[in-house]
């Protein structure tokens, strides 16, 4: 199943997404052709049990289709909508029609939104849309600020979802998000360096230019598999359970986003920061979604500050009992 | 390269708990010098303890005196020992690649005679690559073994070999033809154990920026080997030693040696300004760090050879440990430490330049790297 989703989706975004998509979506357009393809596949579903009409993807399965999302910066917010359809679902809600956003300060998407989830400790509500403020990330999607409507449904999360799991879902989201972008901007880089030539050779051939990518490729595979241990802590432990998991892959997204952004506009020079150029759809995605569901600094905060109560002591052992 | 998060074993937990117990008594009286130095540390009679308990060689066939254990219950018993700062020095090398080599290429009185004394900590090991011309390009050593009746005299130099002066044995890499005209360095390269009583070796420690000797000079003059001497095959030196690479740069050493430090710090720090972020991003790179170095003994324990990975793993924990001792200095003012924590940082501070040249510099880590990428 995982592997066939994981196919599809990468193959449906290389046909239909692509920087002249973005460039519209970015100008404010809904990509409403590609949305519909993405329903037709049953997507947003996909966290959904099967048993509720969904794919039934575990959540190791799900970091791994957004890392795909990130790749390609997909200019949809299916990765938002899964992570919707999930959290409906385990507060025993029918799906909703349509796009469905998260929250109402920085809704992803939320211009375009059908419903809006509101989450508040474990309390899941879902309202039809009101007004709204349009607002977008440094990546040109909108982040919107939304005036609940009418209330169309109601429902409490099981326990071991915990006070905060939109917030951890979104995190592990943007952490998996980042880890995709960052591999494309990684592997965009390599082919220019082998591309591009200066002083009688291709750049790539430069001690200089391939330790600096061999540095962007180690934070690359480090974001990787703190967001598959993220993602697998939430299929054991729940999401709540999976908090300093989900902090890790946080903090490691926001250095990796910083270290690999830099190190590929750094290879692709001028062209690079162009607007006619890939990289920055990659790039700014990376910066934006760094900032969102808590950065880098409030997640690591959260860690230390835990680690400190606990104590020196504690921490090798606190570390290796998150194994089981 | 992929990187499979692993799962631990179902006895992990009761293992980790028996180790932890022992090292608890064991590192009682442990100063903050032997916890710096760690796996950088030579204790014989700690080594003895450890093989008695049946912690080296633990994943070999209990034939050569192991316990057919799995890779990955092997490190969990060397994170235990790493976080907890144990003088392990004396059977890291042995356990970690000369050992496994000696099982894998070596004849069965090789290994009937070397693997169970290794086992049971009585055994030291240090590894002859770099020579006074062949450091990071290694192909150009000079060291040469040339056949005699009943075995081969051994003629050259070996230079920076840890704890030669403390070792029994040293697998060294040699020369015993010379390349042929216009192909490869690598080819007529053989690996021999060489044991370090015999006469004709003179081993000069070479004292370090600390004051220690731990490295040294090795010189070979008219040694005479036996036949027996030769590991694996004659001219198969480079492949033998290069295969290795994966076990020797993929384990806890390879992040875990400031850890100590980071532990130790932990009372000072807290509500020093700053403290939780930079406490909260060093735990998580740990956190990060451990489940990359886990499943690298996973790939291991499957007989793949994750070389290219460990490359990458090294420079990346090499990165960490090197940053944690400034880390915690840039939160609290040296003067103001306590002593135990300033004497943890200060030797590792000036131990940590090696952390990065030891079993392959940075430099030849990440070049390892950019071809992965595609590069060059």
């Amino acid at each position: 199943m995982r592997e066939i989703i994981l196919e599809q989706t990468d193959r449906l975004l290389a046909e239909e997404a692509g920087v002249a998509l973005l460039r519209r979506v970015e100008a404010g357009e809904w990509p409403g052709a590609l949305w519909a393809r993405c329903e037709e596949l049953g997507l947003p579903l996909a966290l959904v049990p099967e048993a509720a009409g969904g794919a039934g993807l575990a959540w190791a399965d799900a970091a791994a289709l957004w890392q795909v999302l990130g790749r390609h910066a997909a200019p949809v917010p299916l990765g938002e909508a899964m992570l919707a359809h999930a959290l409906l679902a385990a507060a025993g809600l029918d799906a909703a029609a349509g796009f469905v956003t998260l929250g109402t300060s920085a809704a992803p998407f939320g211009r375009h939104a059908a419903a809006v989830l509101r989450h508040d400790r474990g309390h899941i509500a879902l309202h039809l849309p009101d007004s709204q403020v349009p607002h977008a990330n440094i990546a040109r999607e909108p982040r919107d600020r939304l005036t609940p409507g009418p209330l169309i449904g109601q429902g409490r999360l099981p326990q071991g979802w915990g006070a905060r799991a939109l917030r951890l879902g979104l995190a592990l989201l943007r952490a998996a998000l980042i880890s995709g972008a960052a591999r494309q901007a990684l592997a965009l880089a390599v082919e220019w360096a082998n591309t591009r030539s200066q002083f009688g050779r291709p750049i790539g051939k430069f001690q200089a230019v391939q330790q600096s990518l061999a540095v962007a490729a180690g934070e690359v595979a480090a974001l990787e598999v703190a967001v598959a241990a993220a993602a697998r802590a939430v299929d054991r432990h729940g999401m709540e359970g999976a908090a300093f998991e989900i902090a890790c892959a946080k903090v490691m997204a926001g250095e990796a986003a910083e270290a690999v952004a830099a190190r590929a506009h750094q290879v692709f020079a001028a062209i690079g920061i162009t607007e006619e150029h890939a990289l920055h759809h990659l790039t700014r995605r990376m910066w934006a979604w760094r900032d969102e569901a808590g950065s880098a600094v409030t997640w690591a905060r959260e860690i230390g500050r835990a680690a400190l109560e606990r104590g020196g002591a504690r921490l090798w052992p606190d570390l290796t009992a998150r194994d089981g | 390269m992929r990187f499979e998060v692993p799962e631990l074993p179902a006895g992990a937990a009761a293992l980790r708990a028996e180790v932890r117990a022992f090292l608890a008594e064991a590192g009682r009286h442990w100063t903050p010098a032997v916890r710096a130095r760690s796996w950088m540390g030579f204790d014989r009679a700690f080594s003895r303890e450890v093989g008695a308990r049946g912690w080296i060689g633990m994943v070999w066939p209990r034939d050569y005196g192991g316990q057919a254990r799995s890779g990955l219950e092997r490190a969990v018993v060397l994170e235990e020992m790493l976080a907890a700062g144990a003088p392990v020095g004396a059977h890291w090398i042995a356990d970690r690649q000369s050992g496994p080599l000696i099982l894998r290429l070596g004849t069965e009185a090789q290994k009937r005679r070397l693997l169970p004394a290794i086992a049971r900590g009585e055994l030291a090991f240090c590894i002859g690559l770099s020579e006074p011309e062949a450091g990071s390009d290694l192909a150009a050593l000079r060291t040469r073994a040339e056949r005699v009746p009943g075995g081969w005299r051994l003629n050259g130099r070996k230079i920076w070999t840890t704890f030669a002066h403390l070792s029994d044995y040293m697998i060294a890499l040699v020369r015993t033809s010379p390349p042929p005209e216009g192909g490869s360095r690598h080819l007529g390269l053989s690996q021999f154990l060489v044991d370090l009583r015999a006469s004709g070796i003179l081993i000069r420690p070479i004292r370090d920026l600390l004051g220690e000797e731990s490295f040294n000079e090795v010189t070979f003059d008219n040694v005479l080997l036996p036949e027996e001497a030769l590991l694996g095959r004659e001219g198969a030196g480079w492949a033998q030693a290069t295969s290795e690479l994966a076990f020797e740069r993929s384990g806890p050493d390879r992040y875990l040696s400031s850890f100590p430090a980071l532990a130790e710090g932990m009372e000072a720090l807290r509500g020093a300004p700053g403290a939780e972020a930079a406490v909260g991003r060093l735990v998580a790179r740990l956190a990060t760090l451990r489940q990359m170095s886990l499943s690298l003994a996973a790939m291991l324990e499957k007989g793949e050879d994750p070389a290219r990975e460990a490359a990458l793993l090294k420079d990346l924990g090499n990165a960490f440990e090197q940053a944690l001792p400034e880390a915690l200095r840039a939160l609290l003012d040296p003067e103001e430490m306590p002593p135990p924590l300033r004497a943890l940082l200060d030797d590792l501070v000036q131990l940590s330049p090696t952390f990065s040249l030891r079993g392959g510099t940075r430099e030849i880590l990440r070049g390892i790297i950019a071809r992965e990428l595609g590069l060059r």
